[in-house]
């Protein structure tokens, strides 16, 4: 936002792209679980393009990013998060719609030090040259500690009128913010990829050790934002609805995916991933209890469809929480 | 006497239903660009998100939102293309 600002101060036409590589925090957790429908509800992307007054192209980047994930030349970071290569990916993608588009030069929002992995002073050349964009990327909040731009040699941008800004303290932009009239912003990064998180990640590999390979499709990324998973075997894993929220967005995969529910007491829909014996459902349905309301009692009812619509209910026992071990969780 | 010059409008409908946002605002922006200004365009969807998120993608890039409905869990915008 600054950034962006920074530059239109100068005279300078600018129009935002945002990528979804699929792994974005904000939009998919708030329109699935119900907690957190006291936060505004709003792409923050959109919402800053908005405030700024600018047009805003939303890219879907899904299936070019599954190289950048599956196999990162610069590895992952603390967790499954390739924040450098994805980094270059996204500079590369601007610097081709800039071309196809008619624009001149690409700006982003880096800061020198600001993040230990993509945003190092050495690491800046890196993604100004493997992009492609090579002198067309500038970083208004921190061109004076870098080597002189296209843009700033050619006096599209005046180079005195950008910034110096280090490091991780937010401070320094807070006050620019604060001087350009700016009062409502989106929180400073982190956490906006689920890449970072490490809960989300442990997810993801187990994903590709279930599968045997690294590979993904969007629903499968999806799934796993939702719900416990539960794997007893290696074979299977459930995913069982925490809230209401998330057991309506589990409505959706009735056709994909084997589903269940405790239908004699209050509980949870469950979706199963995996190819299951007829012992497995029934193991299932005993964990699935587990989580209703039914839990403490002798024996509940679970109603089993299947992906063709077709239902039955069986008897179980609710699993106790001692038969439920912490390895299973993903 | 006069002539009465008539436009033909063209209306479409996207279903969006089961994506999350941002996709649905993706869709909307794919679709958006095979129409003319002055189409209409109805996207059906299941994300409450949308209704911020199109509205105010609209709104940045000129098109309008001429009526917005909600009902067993689906979300209905229709949208006239802008210039």
């Amino acid at each position: 936002m600054l950034a962006a600002k920074v530059i239109m101060e100068q005279g300078v036409h600018v129009e935002g792209i945002n990528f979804f590589t699929g792994f974005c925090v904000e939009g998919h957790t708030h329109a699935i679980r119900e907690h957190n429908s006291s936060k505004p509800n709003r792409n923050n992307a959109l919402w800053v393009a908005e405030q700024l007054g600018i047009k805003l192209h939303i890219v879907d980047v899904i299936e070019e990013y599954k190289k950048v994930l599956i196999n990162p030349k610069h590895g992952y970071g603390t967790h499954m998060n390739p924040c450098l290569d994805c980094k270059i990916f996204m500079v590369n993608k601007a610097k081709q719609w800039i071309v196809e588009n008619g624009f001149d030069f690409i700006i982003t929002g880096e800061v020198i030090g600001q993040r230990p992995m993509s945003q190092t002073k050495s690491k800046m050349p890196i993604v100004s040259k493997q992009s492609g964009a090579d002198d067309l990327l500038l970083r208004p909040m921190c061109a004076k500690n870098l080597p002189a731009t296209l843009p700033e040699i050619e006096g599209w941008v005046d180079r005195e009128k950008l910034y110096g800004i280090t490091g991780r303290s937010r401070k320094p932009q807070m006050e620019m913010a604060r001087n350009f009239g700016i009062e409502d912003y989106s929180q400073p990064a982190g956490g906006c990829c689920f890449l970072t998180d490490k809960f989300y990640s442990a997810k993801l590999v187990d994903l590709w050790k279930s599968q045997g390979t690294k590979d993904y499709e969007l629903d499968d990324i999806m799934l796993l934002k939702v719900g416990r998973h539960i794997r007893p075997k290696a074979h299977f894993k459930l995913i069982i609805a925490r809230e209401e929220g998330e057991g309506r967005f589990l409505q959706g995969y009735k056709k994909e995916f084997i589903s269940l529910y405790c239908s004699s007491h209050p509980g949870p829909l469950a979706i199963i991933d995996g190819e299951l014996s007829a012992e497995d459902i029934y193991f299932s349905a005993r964990v699935v209890a587990r989580y209703g309301q039914g839990r403490n009692e002798e024996q509940v009812d679970i109603t089993i469809t299947e992906k063709d619509g077709s239902e039955r209910v069986i008897q179980v026992k609710p699993f106790a929480k001692e038969e439920v071990p912490i390895e299973w969780h993903v | 006497m006069f002539k009465q010059k008539m436009m033909q409008v063209f209306k479409e409908t996207l279903n969006a239903r089961r994506l999350l946002c941002p996709l649905p605002v993706i869709r909307t922006q794919d679709k958006v660009k095979q129409l003319q200004p002055g189409d209409l365009l109805e996207v059906i969807c299941t994300d409450p998100g949308v209704m911020h998120d199109i509205p105010a993608w609209c709104r940045i890039n000129g098109h309008t939102v001429l009526e917005t409905s909600s009902g067993n869990h689906e979300y209905i915008i229709t949208i006239r293309v802008g210039e």
